[in-house]
This record gives structure tokens, C-alpha cells and sequence, in this order.
């Protein structure tokens, strides 16, 4: 065989893909969008609170959410997987047993977080001041004009950057075949790596690749339909009101005072 | 519906820093008059408004509302009777005019959302903007979304409205709209107090002037004597510039 022929059969079996399809479709895909989507709730809820902890006006609150972002974003993220997936193995141990899977979101999470953390801060700190005085002098409390006012407005600014967190998370969710996984929770890159090494043939890890840019390629252009979006306004939704001028509004009930 | 009260600060001071930015501020408003209050910029007159609210605690001195001083209040408590409408509007941009009104109405007095609907769209209807209540704000012109922000403050039905340059980042052709909507509340009984360049209207609308230099004010009085018979030279001197 010639080599440009053996290349192809190590990246392009047809045979040996179809061979890890199901399993990749019926026990990979699932695993890995449950690692994600479950890391990307629980990160964004503690994303959330970080960055409210983050500009809160309490150092006891900004001082922890500052360590714990700079601690997490700067570990690489096989080592926080491992040494949670390890290190808290025994405590996971006595609260649900040998399963590896929920301290592998607990780990994914937490990196998560500490990103989203500062996606959604930066965010936040880019709303105006004037929307804070806007609904304080409505009679809105500091938390209520924020959870109101401020942060649904800072976090829709920063959801293309969100978006891109998710994929990241993704990825990230191949990490955790370092916690040795049973063959019913692998997700796809560990079905795909198994594979391959039983058969010595990398197909079946590119169809996992293949997986994987079919969740992450669309989510790229949702973070561009969004930011054309924020861009540009959405698109007229409510129809068109009718139009009426700009002058003489008539004003009638006014609160009863003395009239003069 | 409520009545509109009487509004009074006694000698109220406050810095920023090494700014003194107010340097002990007497102003009366009686119930259901209008005050207009002029004066040079940086003379401190947003701030004033932002301590009668107590969006800024004053460092010292006293508001009143109906004689009682509110210093001792719940200041979110005190900010629901008190209206506030800012040069900027400050509207949400991410919640239709419909729900800019009704936000405070549902989560603050607990209104029901079809009570809620039913007084922002009747508000809104007072404004002459009953047709826009599901645009959003980007989507209306500034004299329509300063109007939308006066048919929130008055929503809450407070007993004194507070107006920052309500105009003053408007084009000319929609100030008129404004002004009018301001007219019709001052001579509806509204306890006011506008800060405003608008001469013709302090001089129309206001039942006092005050002129406000370097965090005081220097004169005041019924629009008459501020504007024809003008005691202080640095008062006469601003009138020569905007007039
Ligand atoms: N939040 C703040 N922090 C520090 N200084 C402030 C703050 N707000 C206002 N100042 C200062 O207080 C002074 C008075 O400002 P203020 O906005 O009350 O003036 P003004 O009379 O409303 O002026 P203008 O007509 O330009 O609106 C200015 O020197 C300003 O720089
Ligand atoms: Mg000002």
C-alpha cells in the first residue's frame, strides 16, 4: 500500500467509524452534553454570584471572589480536574459513592465559573451609573435595582462572551476521562480514544471531532447572531405603533393640591 | 390618589471631598407650588435635587416634607413619594415602555399585573403616548421617552416631582411637548422643584426662583422679582448671559 493510501485509512476508515457510531450516539454525545450543560448551569449560577461578589462594596466579598477567579483561571484545567476528581474522590466517596461523574462537573463548574465570573462583571460594570439612580429614585433598594435593572442588562451585553464560555466547556468536558470512567459515562473523546487505540486507527477519534464541531460550529454563529443583534437592535417586534406627534400631550389627573 | 406636600430644605451642606459642593441651601416649596431653580453650571443644583431625594446623604442640614424632617426615614420609603425625572431620561432599555412604568407598581406596591397594565397605560395615556407602550425606548424620539419617564415617576402617585434639565438634551422641536406635560402638572397641584435653562418657562410656569452660585442660593422670589428686579450683581449677570 502506498503511504498517501495508509494515511487515509489511519483518518478516513469509513468502516472503523460506523464500527464506534452508536456507541458514540447513544452513550457519548449524551454524557458529554450532560458534562456540559450541567457545568454550564452550575457554572453560571456561581459565575453569577461571583461577580456580584466581585463588585459588591464589601472586601470580604470582593477579596475571596478575586483569589478564587485568579486561582481557577490561572490552574490548567487537567490539574483541576484532577485534583478535585482525586483529591475530593474520598469525601464523594461517602455522599454518592464511587461515581466519578458528579465531581467532574463540580470540577468543570467550578473552572467555569471563575470565567463567567468575569464575563458577567465585566458586563454588569459597563451598565451606566445612570441606570442605578434611574431605579433608586423610583424607590428601588441597591439589590432590587440590581437584580432588576443592572444585571439583566450586564449580562445580555456579555452573552456573545458567554456563548463562547459554553464552548470552551465543551471541550473542556473531554478532561474528565482522567477520573477513569466506566464504559456506560464515557463521554465522546473517551469513546473516540478507545477506539482508536484498539483498533490502532485514529478514525473513530475524528468522528468524535466531528462531534464536537457539529455542537461547537453552530454555537459560533450563535455568538454572532447575537452580537449582530446587540449590535444593531432587534428587529421590530411589537407592530408598528401608531404615530402621534410630539407636542401638546394632554395632561389631566394630577394629584389634588391647592390649586393656585 | 395623594396629595402633593410641602417640600423644605434648611441650610444643607455637602462635599465631595475637599468640593463643597452645597454650602448651606435654603429652599421652600409650598404644597402644590412650583420652584424653578437656575443658576451657572457646576453651581451645584443636580446635587441639591439628589439630597432632597437623598440619593445623596446631605452632611448636614435638614429636608422637610409637610414640616417633618425625612432624614430619618427609610430612604427607599422616602424615594417612592418623591418623583425624580433626569436629563437623560434613564430609562431601562431592556423592558418596554409598558413594563418601565409598571416595574415599580408591580414590585414595590405589589400591584397585579392587569391593575398594573391598566394605571401605566392610563399614565401613559396622560402623557399623550398611550400608543407606545410596547415600544421600547430606543424606539421613540427623546421628547417621547421624557415623557415616558415623567408618566413613570407619576405612576407611583408621589406628593413632589423632581426635574434635572428635563430638557436640556432634547431637540428643539420636542421641548415644547415636555414643557407642556411639566405645565399641566404644576398647574394640576404638583408640589415641583425644576432645575431648568429654560427662562420662559421659570418665568411662565414657576411660582419661586431661586438662583443657585457656588452651592447656595443667593436670591430667591416669584419670577417678577427675579427677572426684572434682580438684587444681586452675579444674579443680574447670569440673567444678562441666558436671556
Ligand atoms: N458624584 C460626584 N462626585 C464628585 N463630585 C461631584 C459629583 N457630582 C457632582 N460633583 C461636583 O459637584 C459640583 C456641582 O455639580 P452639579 O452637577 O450639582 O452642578 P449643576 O449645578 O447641576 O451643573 P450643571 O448645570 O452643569 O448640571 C461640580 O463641581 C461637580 O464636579
Ligand atoms: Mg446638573
Amino acid at each position: 500500500m502506498d503511504p498517501l493510501s495508509t494515511l487515509w485509512e489511519t483518518f478516513f476508515d469509513v468502516d472503523a467509524m460506523r464500527e464506534a457510531l452508536p456507541e458514540m450516539l447513544t452513550v457519548g454525545l449524551p454524557n458529554t452534553l450532560i458534562l456540559a450543560v450541567s457545568a454550564a448551569l452550575l457554572g453560571s449560577v456561581l459565575g453569577l454570584l461571583l461577580a456580584v461578589a466581585g463588585i459588591s462594596r464589601s472586601r470580604w466579598l470582593r477579596w475571596p471572589a478575586r483569589v478564587y477567579t485568579d486561582v481557577f483561571r490561572g490552574l490548567p484545567a487537567a490539574a483541576t480536574i484532577l485534583l478535585i476528581g482525586v483529591g475530593l474522590a474520598p469525601l464523594g466517596m461517602q455522599v454518592w459513592g464511587p461515581d466519578p461523574y458528579p465531581l467532574g462537573i463540580l470540577a468543570l463548574s467550578l473552572i467555569a465559573a471563575a470565567y463567567i465570573g468575569e464575563i458577567f462583571r465585566s458586563g454588569i460594570q459597563s451598565v451606566e451609573a445612570a441606570q442605578l439612580e434611574g431605579a433608586r429614585a423610583l424607590g428601588f433598594s441597591w439589590s432590587d435595582a440590581m437584580r432588576l435593572v443592572i444585571i439583566p442588562q450586564g449580562v445580555r451585553r456579555v452573552l456573545p462572551a458567554w456563548v463562547n464560555q459554553l464552548i470552551a466547556l465543551i471541550k473542556d468536558s473531554s478532561l474528565v476521562y482522567f477520573l477513569g470512567l466506566v464504559a456506560s459515562q464515557r463521554e465522546l473523546f473517551r469513546i473516540g480514544q478507545d477506539y482508536a487505540a484498539t483498533t490502532g486507527n485514529e478514525s473513530a477519534l475524528l468522528l468524535a471531532g466531528l462531534f464536537y464541531l457539529a455542537l461547537t460550529v453552530p454555537l459560533t454563529h450563535v455568538v454572532n447572531w447575537i452580537d449582530g443583534r446587540l449590535r444593531h437592535g432587534r428587529p421590530a417586534t411589537a407592530p408598528a405603533d401608531e404615530d402621534e406627534d410630539d407636542t401638546d400631550p394632554a395632561l389631566a389627573g394630577a394629584p389634588e393640591g391647592d390649586r393656585r | 390618589m395623594t396629595t402633593s406636600v410641602s417640600l423644605e430644605a434648611r441650610d444643607v451642606h455637602l462635599a465631595f471631598g475637599p468640593n463643597r459642593v452645597l454650602r448651606g441651601v435654603d429652599l421652600t416649596v409650598r404644597r402644590g407650588a412650583t420652584a424653578c431653580v437656575i443658576g451657572p453650571s457646576g453651581s451645584g443644583k443636580s446635587t441639591l435635587l439628589r439630597t432632597l431625594n437623598r440619593l445623596i446623604e446631605p452632611d448636614r442640614g435638614d429636608v422637610l416634607l409637610d414640616g417633618r424632617s425625612v432624614l430619618g426615614d427609610d430612604p427607599d420609603a422616602l424615594r417612592q413619594r418623591i418623583g425624580m425625572v433626569f436629563q437623560q431620561f434613564n430609562l431601562f432599555p431592556h423592558m418596554t415602555v409598558l413594563r418601565n412604568v409598571t416595574l415599580a407598581l408591580r414590585r414595590l406596591r405589589k400591584l397585579g399585573e392587569d391593575e398594573a397594565d391598566a394605571l401605566a397605560r392610563a399614565q401613559l395615556e396622560l402623557v399623550g403616548l398611550a400608543g407606545k407602550a410596547n415600544s421600547r425606548p430606543a424606539q421613540l424620539s427623546g421628547g417621547q421617552q421624557q415623557r415616558v419617564a415623567i408618566a413613570r415617576a407619576l405612576a407611583l402617585k408621589p406628593e413632589v416631582m423632581l426635574f434635572d434639565e428635563a430638557t436640556s438634551a432634547l431637540d428643539p422641536e420636542l421641548v415644547k411637548g415636555v414643557l407642556a406635560v411639566m405645565a399641566d402638572l404644576s398647574a394640576a397641584g404638583m408640589t415641583m422643584v425644576v432645575v431648568t435653562h429654560e427662562m420662559g418657562f421659570a418665568r411662565r410656569v414657576a411660582d419661586t426662583v431661586a438662583f443657585m452660585d457656588r452651592g447656595v442660593v443667593l436670591e430667591a422670589g416669584p419670577p417678577e422679582a427675579i427677572f426684572e428686579r434682580a438684587e444681586h450683581p452675579r444674579l443680574r449677570r447670569f440673567l444678562a448671559q441666558v436671556l
